[in-house]
């Protein structure tokens, strides 16, 4: 039986909602905009130039790996430029390009494609390089260091150091106030409280973020905080600090819900945030590092496919010997 | 195609089409094609040849004791005998008939409600009911349940033949009775069409207008309160499904003492707008379509059936058949494309599943080609094929494709094993 007409075949269905995957990185950027631009307000161009050039050199790492590969370079699905822009976000304005480009080779490269690329990175990507550059290079984000030449009109001390050299004696000067309306030293993407909590809202509700794992990590910091600030107060910050101070916000909207590396089931993704946001606390407040989330975070993201065995019984299924 | 909304934190909900169209009437077809299953093995037809004469409604069947057989839809002469091969590698062999002009009923069909006349005539009546789990012995079926909901979107010929062929269900409710002795008939309805259901005699329940409720298995968990288990058919919960219109049209062959041989269908054309059309079973679905306004052009789409659960065919040529339900027509530009995007991982298809199912590792075994792992792991066995996690994926990976295929290769692997014993 043959036909005039060619048409095209394929399996079914033959709707799809619409979505796309450069669509959801594309949002992502939007999201992550206001925190971004009132880094770039504070620190000016050395941030604009932070920004960009992470996010071009994730985006030539990338090239360079599909080239070497012999593979369709998948650079317009937005992906590269997420990883480059976040990362950008976690670094101080001051960072040297030898560390952009060293840490966003580590993101893409060691964080991403070794493992299969987009879809196969069992740990975070800009979180496995601030990881590997905090450890490497100390003095690079020692914001208190890196950050002496600016004075922007309010405390310019980290306040996560303070705490952690001084006490909560030392952190009194910052008002919960500052550090919701960027009023803080820190990274240049993630001392804005107030827009990463809009840019995070409006991922969750337009459904390109899971909003279990960002609250359940907010939850898991801001219980344990508590908890150790019930406990002694006169050594422990409050729960309030905890939230607004260095790298929690843009964590648990921007890094904890990352696709590959976390959970997809319903109460696993409970736990792995919860359990994150406890971690984060933990080591901020009896571990040797200043900040806790790249290591709390990537903790869980090795825990993560062990958690997400934990699934709702599919309907019809037969359990032997139950 | 229904878009993915603005805020997306709740899950889409795809509504069925609840309004069906009136019926327009096609004349008789000057050219009919019905496709006769063969067995593997088979060769042509041995009791059929080009030139024999055949009457409406008689039974064509490859020799007289094959239980597979086809009903002519007109009067006329075979023209042509070819081999077909269906989507899943079935054999079929394609029949030709040109019509007559006139009809000329052919009289084998005993006006005896009798399981042997289900068997004989009914098994190609429009809905293609089956009546095989009744002639098994191992088998005891207590409950029918008549499906006056279609299964896909956009369909309404179910819902049509409630709405408007009530008396005809009516009589096709008492005549299962006979026939098969079932002790519960149940027909589900969309709340709009209650009133008209309770008209038929049988015991009435609601199903909900979102999709993928009124699929067997969907209604047998929501409705019946019996979930199917995973590798058994829904026969094996003692209960068989039928379409309405299949049931009307068993009620219709009593009261005219003649087999049916018309087929309601839902046509979409590339605009979205549906119609409901009667037609002879085996009509060239090209001459459907030019019917109803619809011009084909190269890279376009036509899909037997619905848009989530149908199969996009490659020829115009081929025949409407008794399971045709719909015709939907789409343009190259509103297809949905399918990628070869690994997956991200998202979650968008386990939030969506109605069973449940872990498809984020799933389709990572299924791509891998682990089927045996993928059915003892991961529940492949569980899905009930409605497609919602290939609509939802932003990685747009064939997900139901790769489902599809890991059960024909099970099931491959089952004959061979079956077959080295």
């Amino acid at each position: 039986m043959s036909s005039q007409t060619k048409l095209v075949v394929a399996h079914a269905p033959y709707w799809h909602d619409g979505s796309r995957l450069s669509t959801k990185n594309y949002h992502i950027i939007i999201a992550a905009l206001p925190a971004v631009l009132m880094g770039i307000s504070q620190y000016g161009a050395p941030a604009l130039a932070v920004i960009a050039f992470s996010m071009a050199c994730a985006m030539i790492w990338e090239l360079v790996w599909s080239a070497i590969l012999k593979k369709p370079a998948p650079i317009g699905d937005g992906s590269a430029a997420v990883t480059g822009l976040l990362l950008g976000m976690l670094m101080p304005a001051t960072a040297p390009w030898w560390v952009i480009a060293l840490g966003t080779f580590i993101a893409i490269i060691v964080g991403k494609q070794i493992f299969g690329g987009i879809g196969f990175n069992p740990l975070n990507p800009p979180l496995l390089a601030l990881a590997m550059l905090v450890i490497s290079f100390k003095g690079i984000f020692d914001f208190n260091e890196a950050l002496r030449n600016y004075d922007l009109g309010f405390a310019m001390t980290y306040p996560l150091a303070d705490l952690k050299a001084f006490g909560p004696g030392a952190i009194a000067k910052f008002s919960l106030g500052d550090l919701f309306m960027g009023r803080q030293a820190g990274a240049i993407g993630s001392t804005f409280g107030l827009g990463l909590i809009v840019g995070g809202l409006y991922l969750m509700l337009r459904g390109y973020m899971r909003w279990e794992i960002s609250l359940s990590f907010l939850a898991g910091v801001f219980v344990t905080a508590l908890l150790f600030n019930l406990s002694d107060s006169s050594q422990y910050a409050g729960p309030m600090f905890h939230l607004f101070a260095g790298y929690t916000l843009i964590a648990a909207f921007f890094l904890v819900p990352e696709d590959s590396s976390s959970p997809a089931n319903f109460i696993p993704m409970l736990i792995f945030g919860l359990l994150a946001g406890v971690m984060t606390v933990l080591v901020r407040n009896i571990g040797a590092y200043v900040d806790g989330v790249p290591f709390s975070i990537l903790l869980m993201n090795l825990a993560n496919p062990l958690l997400d065995k934990i699934r709702p019984k599919a309907i019809g299924k037969v359990v032997e010997n139950a | 195609m229904i878009k993915r909304s603005f805020l997306g934190l709740v899950k889409p909900r795809l509504q069925y089409n609840l309004v069906p169209d009136s019926v327009q009437e096609l004349p008789a077809p000057k050219k009919v094609t019905l496709l006769l299953k063969v067995s593997q093995n088979g060769g042509p037809p041995s009791t059929l040849n080009v030139g024999d004469a055949v009457k409406t409604g008689q039974r064509l069947s490859a020799s007289p004791e094959s239980a597979e057989y086809v009903i002519s839809s007109v009067t006329g002469t075979i023209s042509a005998l070819a081999p077909h091969v269906g989507p899943l590698a079935q054999k079929y062999s394609a029949i030709t008939i040109d019509a007559g002009g006139q009809d000329n009923w052919d009289d084998q069909f005993k006006n005896e409600p009798t399981l042997d006349t289900a068997m004989k005539f009914f098994e190609y009546a429009p809905g293609s009911p089956s009546f095989k789990a009744f002639s098994d012995p191992e088998k005891t079926i207590r409950t029918i349940v008549i499906n006056g909901m279609d299964q896909d979107l956009l369909l309404t010929v179910n819902q049509y033949v409630v709405q408007n062929e009530g008396a005809a269900v009516k009589s096709g409710v008492q005549a299962l009775k006979k026939i098969t002795g079932a002790n519960r008939i149940v027909i589900t309805v969309p709340e709009n069409l209650v009133q008209q259901a309770t008209t038929t005699g049988a015991e009435v329940k609601t199903v909900s207008d979102t999709y993928p409720d009124s699929l067997p298995h969907m209604v047998m968990k929501d409705l019946l309160g019996q979930v199917v288990l995973a590798g058994d058919a829904v026969e094996d919960t003692e209960t068989v499904f039928m379409s309405a219109e299949a049931v009307a049209a068993i009620g219709t062959a009593f009261s005219a003492s003649r087999p049916s041989v018309t087929k309601v269908l839902t046509v979409v054309g590339k605009d979205g707008a549906t119609r409901n059309v009667r037609a002879r079973i085996g009509t060239r679905i090209g001459d459907v379509l030019q019917a109803c306004d619809i011009s084909l052009s190269d890279r376009d789409r036509v899909i037997l059936g619905g848009p989530l659960r149908g199969t996009a065919t490659y020829s115009e040529d081929l025949p409407v058949e008794p399971g045709t339900d719909g015709i939907v027509v789409q343009d190259e530009a509103d297809s949905a494309q399918v990628t070869d995007y690994p997956c991200v991982n998202c979650g968008e298809c386990i939030r969506i599943c109605p069973v449940k199912i872990p498809v984020n590792m799933l389709v990572r075994f299924l791509e891998a080609r682990l089927y045996e792992d993928a059915r003892n792991m991961y529940d492949l066995d569980c899905c009930i094929e409605c497609g919602l996690c290939s609509y939802v994926c932003v990685s747009r990976i064939p997900i139901f494709q790769y489902i599809m295929l890991g059960k024909y290769e099970l099931s491959l692997m089952e004959t061979a094993e079956a077959a080295n014993e």
